[in-house]
């Protein structure tokens, strides 16, 4: 099943997914599952007809993570939410989650070569001291054991944030310890697979 | 007050109850996601107690503080002071740090750290039994280098009784929590940094 093109560095590329446990086929899915999908276009993807094996908990992940991301009320700029996405599938080593947030965080920040930095050099890179705070947060929030203290609450707060942004950076980089987790075990990035419209 | 709430200390009126009313959605489907991981509806053959064992060895291997303590007492509820014990010292034998592993070969194999081992005493084994010990094997990679992804690591769980449906819910939980137990931290830190 595994494949040869198996991506083996960090990209801003788009790249695919291929899945290691059988989704649901498309004629397998009940109305219960569909309601789980929440957009009815995720019927294509196998990663979604995949996690709609258990489609409450399907359900609810997603609702966290379109409020967590998308909620344009206040708090953290979009591009800095996907920072902190790309930094934590970066350290975790997500090749796959990584290539779709680098996407996001370059084009929601025109940051191009700031992106393809962290990219290439890891989440010691120096982008500027307000990622360079993100980064630094969304690492110590990952790390086992966390190292996350008032520092770096103390550091974002210098940049500008307020509660609700920091609250934001939190929320992000928790929930890509989540979704990387999802994406690396259940299946592997493909170079040679189109896009499964999966970016979580 | 949602499990988030309760762990972080975070009561009602108070500042940090605005900063998560900022994301309501969020708040909501963040505990419905503790609801229907931890105690659905229908289980299936995942059973509550089985669930609260994963999340109560998650939580441990986290070093996950009120967290742990949280699903340590909710095992001890749904599964038993015994189990409750067993998880506790798999906990201990299992420690650990992360996130660790191996990239696909190629110029990011200079990263490459290596994975740490899974080894649990007999009389542990013996307390948890084989389908448990899959799943703590299995949990405890996702934990710590789940860059070490592979097919392979299936097949030892379809051995010891996991489903398609059950392995995408161990999956979710074991994750979930790696969710849950950061955004207790993160808060928590938040909190007390006024």
């Amino acid at each position: 099943m595994p494949d040869t093109a198996v991506p083996n560095v960090f990209t801003r590329a788009q790249i695919g997914w291929v899945p290691f446990v059988e989704p649901l086929s498309e004629a397998e899915l009940t109305p219960h599952h569909i309601a789980a999908l929440i957009d009815a276009a995720r019927a294509k993807s196998e990663y979604f007809r995949l996690l709609a094996r258990d489609p409450d908990a399907l359900e609810h992940r997603t609702r966290t993570d379109k409020d967590i991301f998308y909620n344009p009320e206040a708090g953290a700029p979009r591009a800095d939410r996907e920072l902190a996405a790309a930094a934590v599938s970066r350290f975790n080593g997500c090749i796959y989650c990584c290539s779709v947030h680098a996407r996001f965080a370059a084009t929601y920040a025109k940051r191009e070569a700031d992106v393809d930095r962290l990219l290439a050099d890891g989440v010691g890179a120096d982008l500027g001291e307000r990622w360079n705070a993100i980064v630094a947060a969304s690492v110590a929030l990952t790390a086992i054991p966390m190292t996350f203290g008032p520092e770096h609450v103390t550091r974002l707060r210098a940049t500008g944030m307020d509660d609700l942004a920091i609250s934001d950076i939190i929320q992000a980089a928790a929930f890509f310890n989540w979704a990387n987790r999802l994406m690396l075990s259940l299946g592997e990035a493909s170079a040679d697979r189109p896009p499964n419209g999966a970016s979580r | 007050m949602d499990v988030i709430d309760t762990l972080a200390g975070i009561v009602p009126g108070s500042r940090m109850d605005a900063v998560r009313d900022g994301r309501k959605v969020a708040r909501t489907h963040a505990q419905k996601s503790y609801e229907v991981l931890l105690t659905p509806a229908e289980p299936g053959d995942f059973t509550v107690a089985a669930r609260f064992a994963i999340a109560a060895y998650v939580a441990g291997l986290h070093h996950g503080g009120v967290t742990a303590d949280h699903y340590a007492d909710g095992l001890a509820t749904h599964g038993g002071a015994a189990l409750a014990q067993a998880v506790a010292e798999a906990v201990a034998q299992t420690a650990a740090e992360g996130p660790r592993g191996a990239y696909p070969p190629g110029p990011l194999s200079a990263e490459d750290t290596p994975a740490p081992a899974f080894a649990l005493s007999a009389s542990v084994t013996q307390a948890l039994g084989p389908k448990l010990v899959a799943g703590f094997d299995y949990a405890h990679y996702l934990v710590f280098h789940p860059r070490d992804a592979a097919a392979a690591r299936f097949a030892p769980l379809t051995a010891a009784g996991w489903t398609e449906d059950t392995i995408v819910s161990l999956s979710q939980l074991a994750s979930f929590l790696a969710f849950q137990i950061r955004v207790v931290a993160g808060l928590s830190v938040l909190a007390a940094t006024p």
